[in-house]
């Protein structure tokens, strides 16, 4: 099975996201990786090391911007050119644009919020979490070109030092594709990584009382070298960026290691970081929810516990 | 201006939602409700009508009893609504739903379409660019602030990176996130004046799909097993004695994770 896989970069790096879906489809078939836009031939190569025997790339102006209908096109072309048999993405506010739009390009089938995905008789199965991530659905697809979105931070990148062959192509871009133009572009500077990208999450709720519990996080997660996550909750309440928010209506991430802090555990937090490898909880309400799905619960004064751990990462 | 948004009839949030082993599909049976971010989407054109002028019509891929649904947002303001509602459509998966959809708005020709944020139900939070590539149309996505005049919107979001501003001209497709509004509540008044406003039910065959392209037999992805989530194994304990920050870094030094 030969497997196509959508490799976003930023600031000169391919995106850990999509080089974890890159390693999945090395281990099922063929992978060959895909990079559009500016700077794409730069960072291409480096994509042979995750799994790819061989990257793509398209640098036409149409796709400097971060913009999903140019890169349907690009896709679309590509896909007719290779007749590669699945085109995977890892979940991000552009691919899953540029997923669903090809989707419609090709009447192709999408599959999104895959989990795993798997080879079963020659045949591609993803797992799906749903209804809050109540079920585990194996979904497939009927025919024609496979599309998947992975959740963000699902599948784990593996350097194998493999090495790839990079080629460009000339893509054919639609009429109304290139309509839409992005006018402004506010880059958020952020010290760490993003909660997309980190391997470790010290997220916080309504538990550290006040918007400057979340400087207690931020050490944290510094001394660690994750991010800092929030709830919809305190989101709301202005405490947090909204770029950093888990659950239902923020993101959903699975970092090896994510530590929640004064968070109570309603269901749409939940959602969004159960597939995270290990949970630890520190909370001081003992019937918080949040104890019936973790991996480590602390019932205790995050104020006393948090800072203390953030010492003794310090000094290892 | 005149406005279609995009809307969906979800099992309400208080009903314990099940997939019916049988069908391999969502249980609609129980209490339903309009998807609860749509509701922004309602409201943001609700909004630009009161500042532009024009008509709001609300599209909806549904059962028959999506009608009780799509009566909050008339409710709320919309002007009229239009069901697209088929035996033949029930299993629809994304391609589906977008053929139906684009086909009931190729019928309605809006100078601008709108989606809420995400389905309650299936959560994809992909069906708008399905649509505007049907449509030919270009799209917008996740916007937390818009702006729109007699010929082009620009919507600004939030990315992984940072901020996008987006802009388009019209027609164009734009999805809205929840952060872009709060939506009202409907007066008496307009809960009194939805039951009169005009609704409208089209078959498959009225938008211009194929029957053996939408539905189950039109799908192209296929739920094949439901299965139980992998339970987390044994879990450890701590009642903090002053030891826990301790007690936590070693277990998670022991599972390799720093």
């Amino acid at each position: 099975m030969t497997f196509l896989v959508f490799l976003e970069h930023h600031g000169g790096a391919l995106e850990k996201g999509g080089l974890g879906v890159l390693s999945k489809a090395a281990s099922l078939g063929d992978a060959v990786g895909v990079v559009l836009g500016e700077g794409a031939s730069g960072v291409a190569a480096g994509a042979g090391a995750f799994g790819a025997s061989k990257v793509y790339v398209c640098e036409a102006s149409e796709l400097h911007s971060p913009l999903p209908q140019p890169r349907v096109d690009a896709l679309a072309t590509l896909v007719e050119q290779t007749g590669a048999d699945a085109v995977l993405f890892g979940a991000s506010v552009l691919s899953a644009d540029v997923a669903s739009g090809l989707a419609a390009r090709l009447d192709a089938g999408l599959n999104w919020d895959l989990m795993d995905l798997t080879v079963a008789n020659g045949e591609l199965v993803g797992k799906r979490p749903a209804l809050g991530d109540t079920v585990i659905v194996d979904v497939g697809w009927t025919g024609g070109t496979r599309l998947g979105l992975i959740r963000s931070g699902a599948l784990d990148a593996v350097e194998s030092g493999g090495t790839a062959e990079v080629e460009s192509f000339e893509a054919t871009f639609s009429d109304f594709s290139t309509l839409a133009t992005l006018v402004d572009q506010t880059q958020e500077v952020s010290s760490g990584p993003s909660i997309e990208d980190a391997d470790i999450i010290v997220a916080g709720g309504r538990g550290l009382g006040s918007p400057e519990g979340f400087t207690l996080l931020e050490e944290l997660a510094a001394a660690l070298g994750g991010a800092v996550g929030a709830t919809r909750a305190v989101v709301d309440a202005g405490w947090y960026p909204y770029s950093t928010q888990v659950g239902q209506t923020g993101k959903s991430v699975s970092p090896r290691l994510y530590i929640a802090c004064g968070i109570s555990g309603a269901i749409q937090h939940k959602v969004g970081m159960q597939g995270s490898g290990t949970i630890v909880a520190i909370n001081k309400d003992p019937n918080a929810p949040i104890f019936d799905f973790c991996d480590i619960g602390v019932v205790g004064d995050l104020h006393a516990i948090v800072p203390k751990l953030t010492e003794l990462v310090r000094s290892r | 201006m005149k406005i279609a948004v995009c809307v969906k009839q979800v099992p309400d949030a208080t009903v314990h939602k099940r997939i019916d082993p049988a069908t391999k599909r969502l249980d609609r049976s129980g209490e339903a409700a309009l998807n609860p971010t749509d509701l922004n989407a309602v409201e943001e054109a609700l909004k630009i009508k009161e500042a532009q002028g024009g008509e709001v019509v609300l599209v909806c891929l549904g059962p028959a009893k999506a009608v009780d649904s799509l009566r909050k947002a008339l409710a709320m303001g919309a002007d009229r609504a239009v069901l697209v509602s088929d035996e033949a459509a029930a299993g629809s998966d994304l391609l589906g739903t977008a053929r139906a959809l684009a086909g009931a708005l190729e019928r309605e020709s809006a100078d601008l379409v709108l989606f809420g944020q995400a389905s309650g139900d299936g959560d994809g939070a992909v069906l708008w660019s399905a649509v505007a590539d049907k449509l030919r149309r270009p799209v917008v996505s996740q916007v937390a602030s818009l702006t729109v005049d007699e010929r082009s919107v620009t919507g600004k979001r939030q990315t992984e990176h940072g901020y996008d501003v987006i802009s388009a001209p019209l027609p164009a497709v734009v999805a809205v996130s929840d952060a872009i509004n709060e939506p009202r509540y409907p007066s008496l008044k307009g809960i009194m004046g939805a039951k009169t406003k005009p609704q409208e039910t089209l078959s498959l065959a009225d938008v211009g799909v194929d029957a053996g392209s939408a539905g189950e037999a039109g799908a192209k992805t296929i739920v094949l097993e439901l299965g139980p989530p992998t339970s987390r194994g044994d879990q450890v304990k701590i009642e903090d004695d002053g030891s826990a920050a301790q007690k936590v870094l070693d277990l998670v030094v022991e599972r390799k994770l720093l």
